[in-house]
């Protein structure tokens, strides 16, 4: 019986259309557009200006604060511009405009492909290699990871879980790497572990995956410390809540971070970053992205430089189909449908996917049946029916006592409701406000 | 007849009986308070809108009775009539605050701001706002979904079906405020509703650079500044690429409607323009509002055949200004229509 | 191309609707259906077929004129309803009751609330306790079981064994006499609906063949019907054991009346039962204790429409207090 999460979860047709395409590089651009805020917390803040000619790699823009990222070159050219630029919403947001000349990487860069297993660095000199690469996390949340390498006082880290659930349907970037990367993805986790001090790291992978599973199975057969688990295939087992229940049975308490129960999550696309990083001194520039679709001529994965315009790949993949109603950056449970594919791929774009109108196409919302399939559908054990009605009220402290703010956005719920209603549109406001209130209550 | 009596004697024995219970309870649970507060309720109108800020008419009534000069508290709803008879109740003095009105500030009809893209989420503008840009390239205006309409306790705003922007109903709107909070990208406020209903106001909240708001919207304010130059009052100010005209400075002059190349500020109300020679004061003209009916001014054919789109507009402001004569304060115009944008001197200072 | 379609995600839906869950139903119903047919004739028929066009058109008036909305009369709700109020009346009823039933359970049971998923008792129920007692003579005279050939309106009649029971146990006899007198045919017989009843609730076994088809397609889950199965078992049970003289065994209890019909399908209404499987199961514990205190100690032979519509009111507390089952 393969692990998996407790209660709640759906399963989405997986649709994994591109689990059997190489990645393949993507050519570099004319010009990438590179936006300050790719990560939760402040934009970074430029450090070129318009004229500056910079190299691959290059610092462009450092890390605002400690809950911040650090923004190199993707491309070696000349900046063009550092003002607004419109973004995949179709909003103005701070970004560095690169026109492309050459190819010319910053020094220091180990580009060669041959892996390296020999950690040397110590343990504070990980974190700080770390946080200068402009790490974050690349399963689409963006959270700094020497944020969460860094344990708050009092807590101690137990155990490393690196997440190569992918859970999303369509996606198949982590998928690849943990084919074609698997070494480098080891010593990645090797590295966090020291760099957060555990002994023990679960890689769980969900069992659509199995040639990724034999193939790290085998690599981690002599390390010591690292297993494999491999999970039943449920959504959303990538929520870092679900994962840690799945893969070590520990519930992670209510408003409480997964340090409480002494794990720390890590994709395992950082840990290929990590690895980057660590090892060969490459900031992060570059990175896999999926582009799937059912009308999609070409589904195939490919290694982009970020600020590559989400066209080019389009483009790569065969074009935009006739009948394209949305396109969507990530996967189709959490990602977020875009206005502008000119926007740039950016540091947790997993994947672009392109939905045809009869996919993509909401029904009408109807009556609420009762039929409480939202609530066997919550994998936090809420209930968004509820929540939807008081969010709709802006019953601000009746949603606190429902636990609207444990909700994770996956987006069961909606997914599952037979009326078509759209449960989590509504959940989200929700939510957003009552945060607001309760970080206005603490002031 | 035996059963007769003895039912009714029980009967009775239960109603003593329980009036007895009630009476005790209600001595024991009484709730001092202050006998002061419910006169002040009676006084207000009851419709529990919250447009005051206080959680309906009752908590208005508490916090009238407990505050030493009323200062802040005021019913919209009721206006300064009921103001000045809680104040007479509670033996204080209000301040008389003007009639409000809310305002939508956005003019992005279907024809003015084409859309780019088509929302299908939730029928809601802030979950549309939190979202994206919205289903055009404003990012600062009206998104159509109606949280404002749905928040109106008074049925007082309407989606235009045919602009997809929401429309006040004059005689409706008692400037509650519940559509300025409703509304995510604060289009809506609530703006003095001037002698004989008159205002001047700027339909835009656009704060992008000029040529980015007119590309996303053929009637965007650009931030020209021709305005604020014209006005005589100083009662615009530009800033951030966007002019406010304070409704406390203006003296509806109507220049800046005349200069307003892009038609982003609006005149409501207003007879139509015509070619009087002799400009009044302001005076004459409140005195001439008191005294006489308006007479309906004649559409003026030749501007209207200045440009192709002012034609339709030209005709419908003929209709109701013949509406206005007839109704005048209780019926008014439904909506701002594309307002005549001719620059002909003359018929602005005819209404100095 | 034309414009690009943007909505929060989830981008992509199990495709899951109203109907598939209401036709499910239906289909899980048709067993129990074919059952009554075979035992009662043309009468099964003739009074499911008015109480479903009855249904179906009070709902689009009431939709179309009085509530001035797009009438959603093929969503399959005032179809479950019309079979479940023809299934909980003898087949010998005559039309024009019928009729007055399905105004009843649509108009005041459903619509007046607000149409589908407003209402807050079983309008099936509703429509049924209201003929109950506005007409129980009608509503009590079932006629005898007798295959394809029994006549519609004058068919033999009989009582339910539920009421012979009754009837039997207040003349001073005791549960083994009345078992053994004949009148009250086998567990096999029970079991294969051979008994007098209302039309759908005779046959054990198609119910119970429709509880594991709506099982299976995931429309219901065990929670409801399984509790109250469980109570009715042990409350029963505990009952025998003191008398059994005087109280009748648990499977007769699980085997008669309206037990099955009104466990599977009635009380696993979607819109009046409880949300969270905590409160599913107080639910369940609740109808299964209130059906035999009726059934046993109250005047009514029968008291499963009376125990879930009690439990329907209850329904909205059980929703505040039974929370689901948080993450942590």
């Amino acid at each position: 019986m393969l692990k998996t999460f407790k209660i709640g979860g759906v399963h989405p047709p997986e649709n994994k259309l591109s689990s059997g395409e190489k990645i393949q590089i993507l050519p570099v651009p004319e010009q990438v557009i590179i936006p300050l805020g790719q990560h939760i917390g402040a934009p970074a803040t430029p450090v070129v200006q318009k004229g500056d000619s910079v190299k691959a790699g290059q610092l462009i823009a450092t890390a605002t604060g400690f809950v911040s990222a650090n923004i190199h070159s993707s491309v070696s050219g000349t900046v063009v511009a550092v003002d607004n630029v419109t973004d995949a919403a179709g909003l103005s947001k701070p970004a560095i405009t690169i026109k492309v000349e050459g190819d010319e990487w910053e020094e220091g860069i180990d580009r060669s492909v041959k892996p390296d297993h020999n950690i040397t660095l110590s343990r504070e000199e990980i974190v700080k290699a770390i946080s200068a690469a402009g790490i974050v996390g690349m399963g689409g949340a963006t959270f700094p990871t020497q944020v969460k390498l860094s344990p708050p006082p009092g807590s101690k880290a137990e155990i490393l879980i690196i997440n190569g659930v992918e859970c999303e349907p369509y996606l198949t970037a982590d998928h690849r790497i943990m084919l074609e990367k698997a070494e480098e993805i080891i010593v990645g986790v090797q590295i966090l572990m020291k760099a957060i001090d555990v002994k023990r790291a679960v890689i769980g992978i969900e069992n659509n995956k199995r040639d990724a599973i034999e193939k790290l199975k085998n690599l981690t057969a002599k390390t010591l410390g690292v297993e494999v688990c491999p999970l039943k295939v449920r959504y959303p087992q990538g929520g870092e809540k679900q994962l840690i229940k799945a893969t070590t049975g520990r519930s992670v308490p209510s408003g409480a971070l997964p340090i409480a129960v002494g794990a720390v999550v890590q994709n395992a696309g950082t840990a290929l970053a990590v690895y980057e990083a660590v090892m060969k001194h490459k900031p992060l520039i570059e990175r896999v992205v999926t582009i799937t679709g059912k009308s999609v001529k070409k589904p195939g994965n490919y290694l982009c430089r970020i600020g590559t315009p989400i066209s080019k790949l389009i483009e790569a993949a065969g074009g935009l189909p006739g009948d394209t109603a949305k396109i969507i950056g990530g996967g189709p449970m959490m990602g977020r449908a875009m206005v502008n594919p000119d926007s740039p791929i950016l540091k947790g774009t997993s994947g672009v996917l392109i939905l045809n109108e009869k996919e993509g196409t909401r029904k009408p919302s109807r009556n609420c049946i009762r039929c409480s399939k939202c609530v066997s559908a919550c994998p936090m054990g809420l209930e968004p029916y509820l929540l939807m009605t008081l969010a709709g009220h802006n019953m601000l402290e009746e949603m606190e006592t429902e636990k609207i703010m444990d909700c994770i956005e996956c987006g069961s719920c909606s997914f599952t409701c037979p009326a078509n209603r759209p449960l989590l549109d509504y959940i989200r406001l929700g939510k957003a406000r009552t945060g607001a209130m309760i970080r206005n209550r603490k002031k | 007849m035996n059963t007769i009596v003895i039912t009714i004697i029980s009967l009775c024995a239960i109603g003593v009986a329980s009036a007895i219970i009630l009476y005790f309870v209600a001595r024991k649970f009484k709730v001092e308070e202050d006998p002061r507060i419910d006169t002040v309720e009676g006084l207000l109108p009851g419709a529990n809108c919250g447009g005051c800020g206080y959680p309906g008419c009752r908590g208005l009534a508490e916090a009238a009775v407990k505050s030493e000069n009323m200062e802040g508290i005021f019913c919209p709803v009721g206006g300064s009539e009921v103001m000045n008879k809680v104040a007479v109740a509670l033996g204080r003095e209000v301040a008389v605050q003007a009639p409000r009105i809310a305002v939508v500030r956005c003019n992005g009809s279907c024809a003015n701001r084409p859309r780019t893209s088509t929302y299908d989420g939730a029928r809601s503008c802030a979950v549309e706002h939190s979202l994206y840009i919205g289903d055009t390239a404003c990012a600062f205006g009206c998104l159509g979904c109606g949280d404002c309409v749905a928040a109106c306790p008074f049925d007082a705003i309407h989606m235009n079906r045919e602009s997809g922007l929401p429309e006040v109903d004059e005689s409706k709107c008692v400037a509650c405020g519940a559509c300025v909070k409703a509304c995510p990208r604060n289009i809506i406020e609530l703006r003095n509703k001037g002698p004989k209903d008159r205002r001047v106001f700027v339909s835009c909240v656009n704060k992008d650079k000029g040529a980015v708001a007119r590309k996303a919207c053929s009637a965007a304010c650009i931030g020209c500044m021709k305005c604020a130059k014209e006005c005589p009052f100083e009662a615009i100010t530009v800033e951030n690429n966007l002019a406010y005209i304070d409704y406390t400075k203006c003296r509806l002059c109507r220049k800046c409607v005349a200069v307003c190349p892009t038609g982003a500020i609006h005149e409501v109300n207003f007879p139509e323009r015509k070619t009087a020679p002799a400009p009044k004061t302001q005076a004459a003209k409140a005195q001439e509002a008191h005294t006489a009916p308006k007479t309906p001014a004649a559409p003026v054919k030749e501007e209207a055949q200045e440009t192709p789109e002012v034609k339709k507009a030209a005709e419908t402001p003929a209709l109701s200004v013949e509406k206005e004569t007839t109704a005048e304060a209780t019926e008014k115009t439904p909506a701002p229509e594309p307002e005549n944008t001719s620059t002909e001197k003359g018929g602005i200072e005819s209404n100095i | 191309m034309n414009k690009l379609l943007i909505s929060p995600s989830p981008h992509v839906h199990s495709g899951d609707s109203i109907e598939k869950n209401m036709y499910g139903v239906l289909v899980a119903l048709l067993p129990a259906f074919i059952c009554s047919v075979l035992f009662f004739g043309m009468g099964a028929l003739v009074v499911t077929l008015t109480s479903v066009i009855a249904c179906l058109v009070f709902e689009y008036l009431i939709q179309k004129l009085l509530l001035k909305q797009q009438p959603t009369i093929f969503d399959g709700s005032a179809l479950i309803t019309g079979v479940l109020l023809a299934f909980n009346v003898p087949s010998n009823l005559p039309v024009w009751i019928i009729i007055i039933g399905a105004l009843v359970a649509i108009g005041i049971g459903k619509m007046s609330f607000g149409g589908l998923g407003c209402n807050i008792f079983n309008p099936a129920l509703v429509g049924r306790v209201f003929l109950l007692i506005s007409f129980p003579v009608q509503m009590t005279t079932w006629p005898v079981a007798s295959g394809l050939n029994t006549p519609y309106l004058d068919a033999q009649t009989g009582a339910t064994p539920l009421a012979l029971m009754k009837e039997a146990l207040k003349t001073g006899q005791s549960v083994s006499d009345v078992m053994t007198s004949g009148a009250i045919g086998s567990y096999r017989d029970l079991f294969l609906g051979n008994m007098g009843g209302s039309l759908g609730e005779i046959a054990a076994i198609a119910l119970l063949i429709g509880f594991v088809y709506m099982l299976f397609r995931k429309i219901i889950t065990w929670h409801i019907p399984v509790t109250i199965f469980a109570t009715v078992f042990v409350f029963a049970g505990i009952l025998h054991l003191c008398n059994p003289e005087q109280f009748a065994d648990p499977v007769f209890h699980l085997l008669t009346g309206g037990m099955m019909l009104g466990a599977i399908f009635m009380a696993t209404d979607y819109v009046t039962s409880p949300m969270s499987n905590k409160g599913m199961v107080i639910y369940g514990i609740g109808i299964g204790v209130i059906t035999i205190v009726i059934r046993v100690f109250g005047a009514y032979p029968e008291g499963m429409s009376f125990a879930i519509l009690i439990m329907n009111a209850f329904t909205p507390l059980l929703n505040r207090y039974c929370k689901p089952e948080r993450f942590a």
